[in-house]
């Protein structure tokens, strides 16, 4: 079932630029953020109202980083592990975080709670060693407080653990 | 005693607002140029002021105006860079979150230089505080009348808007930003054309770094010649050091261009964290060679960093104690610049893949005799030999590291695993 809501914004987007191929990137955001990650159908449909041919959404899907063709678990950790924060400690707390959640980087817990992902400098070396979860910034970390941060992710109740598109 | 004029929240957080920052001052500088200047006569004002690029190029700025052409033969771009992604650099960011309208009156401004209509600041796809409150910020300046329409009055018409990037340390490379904005991988152009005559969908295309834009109102208001009293004849004007690593006071810190590295590093950041001595510093974002310890004494500038073998590049300084295995630093930066590669040039793609796997071996102390050497053979071969700089940038901070620290090499392929 397509989206009336996401069409809009999309098509809103597009009036941005002079031309709609430049909205591909904010469309994939848009479009990822809606479903949870860039699934074939999420993708086709960019590429319906950008009037792009499809392989072109799919090229920029996996050109660029922060673009999920995969399901990404609900709370998507990621570790800087670039220099000043590996000069603080980053190659620790990588191997606590693998330990704690059993999964190695680039992985996600098997139940949908927990992505990994290892990742370079995010910009924010002054409070190195520094981990982005989903949209914010945690710095200063050290093994303990990134156990109390696990402990209490863990804890929460996980009331949409596929982490999959609402339920609109 | 310096006056910071970049970093306003240090005396106040109120400036992340309009109303704030126009309490400050704010966009008083927009208004004297729309009503008393020329966009030539704000162009020589800037060239005056010999404000240099603070993206890492350290090019003339006024100049780089200067070459859009006249008239209105074409639609004319502005582009904000704030794809920050040197590792070690995080100014940018902090301009944004706190002082965004810093930044948006000095985009207005240079559009207006330049004659462009529209505006993208082509921001990294992680800023997402900064994302927004741009995106608040751009709101609240089209209802006060300070963009879109007829700005204050002027007949100048400019919208800026905000283009989030989705993770690619290439698209901070200016062509590779712009194949990015027209929806394509980011993989960097060949020059020339250069964008001033041939950028975004062919336009003229002016790409200025976040914390360039930033300098210009603080020009218009204060002058030419107060910005060229701070820092050195060629080198003049505030400057913002991310300090990171081993370091007491890690932060952003807003000080003269030209302020020594020693100083900057011992009294302002309070040295190393962990009491040890010092054993390098990188000081320009990793692509910068690192400096030894001895050779601390250098001024934090583009001439004086360039005659000393780096470069000040987005000025992210680096400190490593004594503690720090070179090889491991060698091995972690190549890693990042392989990961980096968009792929485009074979030197680059190819040989950072190689490199790489050498120093993993020379890490892993499987390593032969010879085996640096055929290393330092391959990075000479990706100098040079690409369209842009990454391949050089990582060639650069290589030979730097290796140069200054061969022992640790030498000692760890004699060795073998980890040297004791």
């Amino acid at each position: 079932m397509k989206d009336q809501t996401l069409k809009q914004q999309i098509t809103e987007m597009a009036t941005r630029y002079p031309a709609s191929r430049s909205a591909v990137m904010p469309a994939l955001h848009l479009a990822q953020a809606h479903y949870g990650y860039l699934t074939q159908d999420a993708m086709a449909e960019v590429a319906e109202y950008l009037h792009l041919p499809r392989v072109t959404v799919l090229e920029i899907a996996t050109f660029y980083s922060l673009f999920h063709t995969r399901r990404v678990g609900k709370y998507h950790l990621q570790l800087c592990t670039n220099l000043s924060c590996m000069l603080l400690g980053a190659e620790r707390l990588q191997r606590q975080l693998e330990q704690q959640l059993d999964i190695r980087c680039g992985e996600t817990t098997a139940d949908g709670r927990f992505t990994l992902t290892a990742v370079e400098c995010l910009g924010a070396c002054e409070m190195a060693p520094v981990m982005q979860l989903n949209d914010d910034y945690c710095g200063h970390l050290n093994e303990q407080r990134l156990a109390e941060m696990l402990q209490t992710l863990q804890e929460e109740p996980n009331s949409n653990p596929e982490n999959g598109p609402p339920s609109s | 005693m310096y006056e910071q004029v970049l970093l306003l929240e240090r005396r106040d957080s109120e400036y992340q607002d309009l109303a704030g920052y126009r309490l400050a001052g704010g966009y008083s500088a927009l208004g004297s140029t729309l009503r008393d200047s020329s966009p030539e006569q704000l162009i020589d004002l800037v060239k005056e002021a010999k404000l240099r690029g603070r993206g890492g190029a350290g090019f003339p700025t006024g100049l780089k105006w200067s070459f859009v052409p006249k008239g209105n033969a074409s639609a004319k771009w502005l582009l904000c860079n704030a794809d920050e992604g040197e590792p070690g650099t995080f100014k940018d960011r902090i301009i944004m979150e706190q002082t965004p309208h810093l930044l948006l009156e000095g985009m207005t401004l240079a559009a207006y230089a330049i004659g462009a209509a529209k505006a993208y600041i082509y921001i990294r796809g992680e800023y997402v505080t900064a994302i927004r409150r741009l995106e608040r910020e751009i709101q609240a300046s089209l209802q006060a009348g300070l963009l879109g329409k007829n700005i204050l009055g002027s007949g100048f018409d400019l919208d800026i808007y905000v283009h989030r990037g989705a993770g690619a340390y290439i698209c901070g490379e200016e062509t590779a930003l712009i194949e990015s904005l027209e929806g394509k991988r980011g993989q960097p152009r060949f020059k020339p054309p250069f964008p001033a005559v041939s950028g975004f969908y062919k336009g003229p295309t002016v790409v200025n770094n976040v914390e360039t834009l930033a300098c210009v109102p603080p020009i218009v208001q204060r002058g030419a010649d107060w910005f060229r009293s701070i820092g050195s004849e060629k080198c003049p004007g505030p400057k913002l050091y991310c300090l990171s690593g081993h370091v007491r006071r890690p932060g952003l810190y807003e000080l003269p261009m030209g302020i020594s590295l020693r100083e900057l590093v011992e009294q302002h950041a309070g040295g190393t964290h962990s009491g040890k001595k010092i054993k390098a510093v990188i000081p320009g974002g990793i692509s910068a060679a690192l400096l030894p310890e001895p050779a601390l004494d250098v001024a934090m500038d583009f001439d004086a960093l360039s005659a000393a073998g780096t470069m000040l590049g987005s000025a992210g300084v680096i400190v490593m104690d004594e503690s720090t295995c070179m090889v491991r630093v060698a091995h972690r930066i190549i890693e990042f610049f392989h990961h980096e590669s968009c792929g485009k040039c074979t030197p680059c793609r190819e040989g950072l893949a190689w490199v790489e796997q050498m120093l993993g071996r020379i890490e892993a102390g499987e390593a032969k005799s010879g085996d640096l050497e055929s290393m330092e053979r391959l990075y000479g071969n990706i100098e040079g030999n690409t369209f842009c700089l990454l391949g050089d940038a990582a060639a650069m901070a290589l030979r730097g590291v290796v140069k200054n620290f061969r022992h640790e090499f030498i000692e760890r392929i004699q060795q073998g695993g980890r040297a004791a």
